[in-house]
């Protein structure tokens, strides 16, 4: 009876994961990785692949040990997990092979074929895919049998040898491990070498090790150093940021002014979303009015014929921002959240829309867009290259994160987040609900119109392209896979979700379906996001909390 | 004395800020009115078109209307049971769409269509309905059921991320070519009416769309109020919790839910696709919103408030680009302009009970 149970749960997931599996290679994963090597000979596909029988084990492992502690039946619902998961690659990859579906599954191909094969024939491959499936799933077992620590030292080991490796040609192409690698007169490959990936591997998982041995002295150093070490780490920070853009070349400058303009927008729809509770999906449109309204006051070719300098052209791009906020805002003041997010939808496409359309071509350039919106000035220097530009955009940033970091703490920040709670309460506490809401609209909108008109000098032209509901959704994720209400939670999350895609070319791809599924996880998971601010997770995790409390009371 | 006085204006104040707020509205709402009858009546005293042009766009309203009415019955059935918005829905419809797509494209390159065309459209229609709903159950499953004691801004999220995901899976397995439906033999014909010495053609096509629609509508009518799935239905849209205490399986009744909404919104898919000839995967993202804005037009939550919301809409759509005369390329803005209208003027829609407002 019991036996049957395992085998049911084991049969269970490895359906599921299968399932899972088959999606991600018919979406065509697997063969694109099929050139992205980690270590050596190792390709990304592989690891792909392997990862599908360590879940399929794991998974089952977990569900099984709910009801029981026995290792034999851990192992065993972990191994028919990986069984079934095997199976259904194999019965995929013996399909693809023998039947034509390209008219219809448009990456069932013969390099799909190839990818889930290994070069061997068939059968072989059918089997290889069946085994390396089942062996992956006992071995997820047999990692969690290891004691905490260890099992703990290998997985940063694991993690720190797949970023590196993932990241390697990035990092190799660096201006300063250029200048490092000819200083010590030695040449990197586009690949981390295997030598080296085993060495990081037993490195990084040594030194975590290690390092967990005394989690108490780490905390004592802490104490007695506190002012001091975070005085040091602040200049540390400083330094590294001044001399980023020079010690990573152009190409990266360019990308991590984008980040910087992310983060910009980032942070002022967090004062929107994760501070007042109103959920705007039409957060380009103010991004887009700050961009067109850049160009039009400084480009000598606009309609208005000014070109006034960047300087000025950039209040008055923030006012009309701003003031485009509190339009948008008084209609919508009394809607509940979910028709906010839809109203908010229209109005952002209905700017791109009319930017789009002939009605206002002779003043806006219709898909034609607006030329030759200059570069700023700073001192007399042309801020045309991306290196100098990292250093308005983080100008900008800063300013923007002090500004989010005292509003958080200022009595309008408390009024937001009371009224994010509960706006019947807030407006009973004397919280004037009209102006609390119209200025997040108007201080969000502002933030991402700065973002918008030094875009449009960073690109020197715009087009109503460049403004779609990807912009805004893009947005959406970061600050919600970041953390709401998190200002190092957004930034993290900008660093990620716009630089990951810029460095592996490849995930583009897959851009928009990974942040489909990321919100659909983290809201599932961890509504709260990976670097949450402390009252957000609190909030999220009321629930349980009084729960477990309830647990010990009554125990 | 002062005193009081002084108190008197304090507590005073937010009241009359509100109401200035309310009468700017109300002067901007009524500007608009203005503006819109006086382009209405210009049109009209130049007479530039002839009734046929008017009975034309009205039909192409309707085909275009009974589309929206069949997805906005999605959104309003699930947002009268889970006060939801299932933001996802327009991709549902999306991959009836698809299905029906590679259904007919099959019965097209096997002959199917040419030698038995009425079996092929029935086997279409029940392809492009049938596949919606596994998609739509899943969803609910997996996405949403988790989510239905989470705070209301964590269920939406999640139904966009949801959307997106259905949106770029679809891409990703079925390609980003556009999908091209192929002409069916026997509704690509025409009847030609005489109308005020001018020719005004009717599509065969629209009458199909038009009939199937009108089908579909008896029929989720029929069941929602004469069966027993349907009173239970409506049942868990008054309160789940009374309805759980009945003995409905309240889980099973929102299944079910999803999975009509769904194969509603797959049936619009297929016409969409025999109509306008060419889909593609973000082919239903704009008549989502527009779904939802047919649903909050009828009032939402209200089943014939959301057949009536999407003819509305449809009609208006068709209708407004000529009689304003404007450039059709501002269709859609004028569809979003009139959902945040309706929400601000009229948050009850045609025929709802407020909800948009405070409620739930």
């Amino acid at each position: 009876m019991k036996l049957l149970s395992v085998v049911r749960a084991g049969i269970r997931n490895g359906l599921i994961v299968g399932a899972v599996a088959v999606f991600i290679v018919l979406i065509g994963m697997v063969q694109t990785f099929a050139k992205r090597y980690l270590v050596s000979d190792l390709t990304l596909s592989t690891v792909i692949l392997v990862a599908f029988g360590l879940a399929a084990g794991a998974l089952a492992a977990q569900q099984v040990s709910r009801n029981t502690t026995q290792l034999g039946s851990k192992v065993l619902a972990a191994a028919v997990s990986g069984l079934i998961t095997g199976v259904m690659l194999a019965l995929l990859l013996l399909v693809v092979s023998q039947v034509p579906l390209r008219d219809v599954l448009v990456n069932a191909t013969p390099e799909m074929v190839a990818a889930l094969s290994f070069g061997l024939p068939l059968s072989g491959a059918a089997l290889l895919l069946i085994g390396l499936s089942v062996v992956m799933a006992v071995l997820a077992v047999l990692y969690g049998l290891l004691p905490s620590r260890v099992r703990r030292a290998l997985l940063e080991g694991i993690m720190a040898v797949t970023l590196i490796g993932i990241f390697w040609e990035a990092i190799v192409g660096l201006d300063v491990s250029r200048l490092v690698m000819k200083f010590l007169g030695v040449k990197a490959g586009k690949v981390l070498p295997l030598p080296a990936g085993l060495g990081l591997l037993i490195l990084v998982s040594l030194v975590t090790y290690v390092w967990r041995a005394h989690p108490q002295s780490n905390v004592t150093v802490r104490r007695t150093g506190e002012g001091l070490r975070r005085y040091v780490s602040l200049v540390l920070i400083a330094g590294a940021l001044i001399a980023l853009p020079f010690a990573v070349g152009l190409f990266w400058s360019q990308t991590l002014t984008t980040i910087g303009l992310f983060t910009l927008m980032g942070l002022g729809l967090n004062i929107v979303v994760g501070m007042a509770g109103l959920l705007d999906l039409g957060y380009v449109a103010f991004y887009a009015i700050g961009a067109y309204a850049m160009a039009l006051f400084s480009s000598p070719a606009s309609s208005l014929h000014i070109g006034l300098p960047f300087w000025v052209a950039l209040p008055i791009a923030l006012l009309f921002a701003a003031i485009s906020g509190i339009l948008l805002g008084i209609p919508v003041l009394r809607l509940r959240g979910d028709y906010l997010a839809i109203v908010t939808l229209g109005f952002g496409e209905i700017i791109r829309i009319l930017a789009l359309s002939d009605v206002l071509k002779p003043y806006i350039g219709g898909p034609q867009g607006i030329m030759e919106t200059p570069s700023p000035f700073f001192f007399g220097i042309q801020m045309n290259d991306p290196r100098y530009l990292y250093y308005l955009i983080l100008a900008a940033c800063l300013v923007v994160v002090f500004l989010s970091l005292r509003l958080n703490d200022s009595r309008i920040g408390r009024a937001w987040i009371a009224v994010r709670e509960d706006e019947d309460v807030a407006q009973a506490m004397g919280i004037n609900l009209v102006a609390a809401k119209l200025m997040a609209f108007a201080i969000g909108a502002s933030f991402a119109g700065v973002g918008g008109a030094i875009f449009a000098a960073r690109q020197g032209a715009i087009f109503p392209m460049d403004f779609t509901l990807f912009v805004s959704i893009n947005v959406l994720c970061l600050i919600i896979i970041g953390g709401i209400g998190s200002i190092p939670g957004v930034i993290t999350g900008a660093f990620f979700l716009i630089g990951l895609p810029e460095v592996l070319r490849e995930v583009d791809e897959y851009r928009i379906l990974a942040y489909g599924a990321g919100l659909v996880i983290m809201m599932l998971v961890r509504p709260e996001g990976l670097i949450p601010s402390a009252r957000r997770r609190l909030e999220l995790h009321e629930a349980e909390d009084q729960g477990e409390l309830a647990a010990y009371t009554v125990s | 004395m002062a005193v009081v006085s002084r108190e008197a204006q304090v507590s005073r104040a937010p009241i009359v800020r509100v109401s200035v707020n309310r009468i700017l509205l109300w002067v901007v709402g009524l500007g608009v009115a203005a503006l819109v009858v006086w382009r209405i009546a210009g049109t009209a005293a130049r007479g530039l078109y002839g009734p046929d042009i008017w009975i034309m766009q009205t039909l192409n309203g309707l085909v275009q209307g009974s589309m929206y009415a069949l997805v906005a019955l999605g959104y309003t059935m699930v947002y009268g049971i889970l006060l939801m918005i299932n933001f996802a829905h327009g991709e549902i419809f999306m991959i009836g769409a698809m299905a029906g797509y590679f259904v007919l494209n099959g019965f097209h390159q096997s002959g199917l269509l040419a030698s038995d065309p009425v079996l092929a459209l029935l086997l279409t229609f029940v392809v492009g309905m049938g596949v919606p709903p596994i998609v739509g159950v899943l969803l609910e499953r997996i996405a949403y059921r988790p989510l239905r004691r989470a705070p209301r801004l964590v269920p939406l999220i999640c139904a966009i991320g949801a959307s997106f995901f259905l949106q770029q899976a679809v891409r990703l397995l079925f390609g980003i070519r556009t999908k091209v439906y192929p002409t069916v033999a026997v509704l690509s014909g025409s009847w030609t009416v005489n109308v005020g010495g001018r020719d005004l053609r009717i599509q065969h096509m629209s009458a199909l769309i038009i009939v199937i629609t009108i089908i579909l509508m008896v029929a989720l009518y029929l069941l929602v109020r004469k069966t027993k799935i349907g009173k239970a239905m409506r049942a868990v849209a008054e309160d789940k919790e009374a309805a759980a205490l009945m003995g409905i399986d309240v889980d099973w009744v929102i299944m079910i839910t999803f999975a009509i909404g769904s194969a509603l919104a797959g049936a619009a898919g297929v016409m969409w696709g025999l109509w306008y000839k060419q889909v593609i995967h973000t082919v239903g993202f704009i008549p989502g919103i527009k779904a939802f804005t047919s649903a909050v037009l009828g009032g939402i939550g209200n089943i014939p408030g959301a057949m009536m919301g999407g003819l509305f809409l449809g009609f208006v759509e068709a209708i407004a680009p000529t009689a304003l005369d404007i450039s059709t390329q501002l269709k859609d803005v004028i569809s979003f302009g009139l959902l945040v209208i309706v929400l601000i003027f009229r948050p009850s829609g045609i025929l709802g009970e407020v909800l948009s407002g405070k409620k739930a």
